[in-house]
Formats: structure tokens, sequence, C-alpha cells
């Protein structure tokens, strides 16, 4: 791979390299701009990991070259330990069978909540954290 | 300009695409571009998640964050 061809590219793989525990998402982890990065970034809180994060919204490129970088097309992606855990849907199947705690070397959390009601909106039912406020 | 498919659209090409699948697709929002599938195939065995969802999305290739703006996958080998 060429230092020079693909500068933002090198990067990303950088910020890869350099953090344990990063999330490519759209917006912050406070204030999340997409209801799959907003799902992402609730199981790592949920399992009280530190976490680096990454905007991907302000520059359209920040998408593109990580895409380009880790075969993956959709945003949120989480990385631990310079390897692709996956996007929301796997992040969430993870967290919710104890694997995401287990590949993030922490103690499971809590069973988030009962089985969810059938036809409960799947938008709403993963972690049951904003449940719990009202 | 790119079309927005249905979901039996997206059903019919996943099921094209990937041998024996049994798919299900429904339009998660209402909206027509955020969509919610069950891909189940025998051809997933012995693949890890990021391999089997990958499978799925390189069906669709740059539809998924155009016309599909999200595709949200569950996938089980069989």
């Amino acid at each position: 791979m060429s230092d020079s061809e693909h500068p933002l590219r090198d990067a990303i793989a950088e910020a890869i390299r350099d953090n344990e525990v990063i999330l490519f998402m759209k917006g912050v982890p406070e204030a999340p701009a997409c209801g799959f990065s907003a799902r992402a970034t609730a199981c790592l809180q949920a399992l009280d990991v530190p976490f680096a994060a990454v905007d991907v919204l302000p520059d359209p490129r920040i998408r593109q070259e990580l895409s380009a970088l880790s075969n993956w097309p959709t945003i949120p992606q989480l990385f631990v330990k310079g390897e692709l855990i996956g996007g929301s849907d796997i992040i969430m199947e993870m967290y919710e069978s104890g694997e995401l705690a287990q590949a993030l070397g922490v103690e499971a959390a809590p069973a988030p909540q009962e089985e969810a009601p059938a036809g409960a909106n799947p938008a709403a039912a993963p972690l049951g954290i904003e449940n719990r406020l009202g | 300009m790119d079309k927005m498919p249905t979901p039996d659209e997206i059903k019919q090409r996943i099921e094209a695409a990937i041998p024996e699948a049994r798919v299900a697709v429904e339009d998660w929002t209402g909206g027509g571009d955020h969509f919610r599938a069950t891909v189940v195939s025998p051809v997933f065995a012995g693949k890890t998640r990021i391999e089997q969802h990958r499978m799925v999305y390189a069906v669709f290739g740059d539809e998924i964050g155009g016309p599909i703006h999200a595709l949200s996958l569950t996938t089980k080998a069989d």
C-alpha cells in the first residue's frame, strides 16, 4: 500500500491501528445522527467501554475511503484491535449474545430486558435504555 | 436516476444471487429506503457474520447508501 496515493485512507488506517476500540459513525456519541449509529453507541456505552469515535458526516470522503479500506458499505463500523467487528446489526447481535463483551474483554452487561413482545417496533427494542427513563 | 426498489424486488435479487436462500424483506420505516432482511442459506455455513453480510451487500453494490439508504440484515446458515 502506498503512503502517498490515498492520504485520507492511510489516516483512517492509522486511527484504526492506534485505537483499540474505534467506532465510525454518523454524528457523535453524545448526539448520534442516525438510529443505527445510536444503537452501536448504546451497546458500547452499556458495556462501559471507552472508545474512539469518528464522525463520517463532515466529509463524504471519509466514508468512501473507510468503505474502500474495510470492504463494508454501511455506517456505523466498529473495529476492535484493528479488526472489523461489523455494522449495527452484528454489533447488536453480538451484544445480545455476550460475544461483544467477550471481544472487548469486559464483563457482559446484564440482560437488557425481557424478550421483546411479538410485533414490537424493532427500532425501539434494542437496549431499553431510553425506556427506563420514562 | 436510480429507482427505489420494493421489498419484493430486494427479496428476489437476494434469492437469485445466493444459492437456496430463503429471504424475508420488510420496509422497515415505510419510507421505501430502509429495509430489513432475514436471509437463511446453506452457503453461509462456516462463514463469519461479516462474510455473510458482505455476500448480501454485494448483491446491491453502490445502491447501498444510495437508493437503499439502509439494509438491516440477519443472516443464518441452515
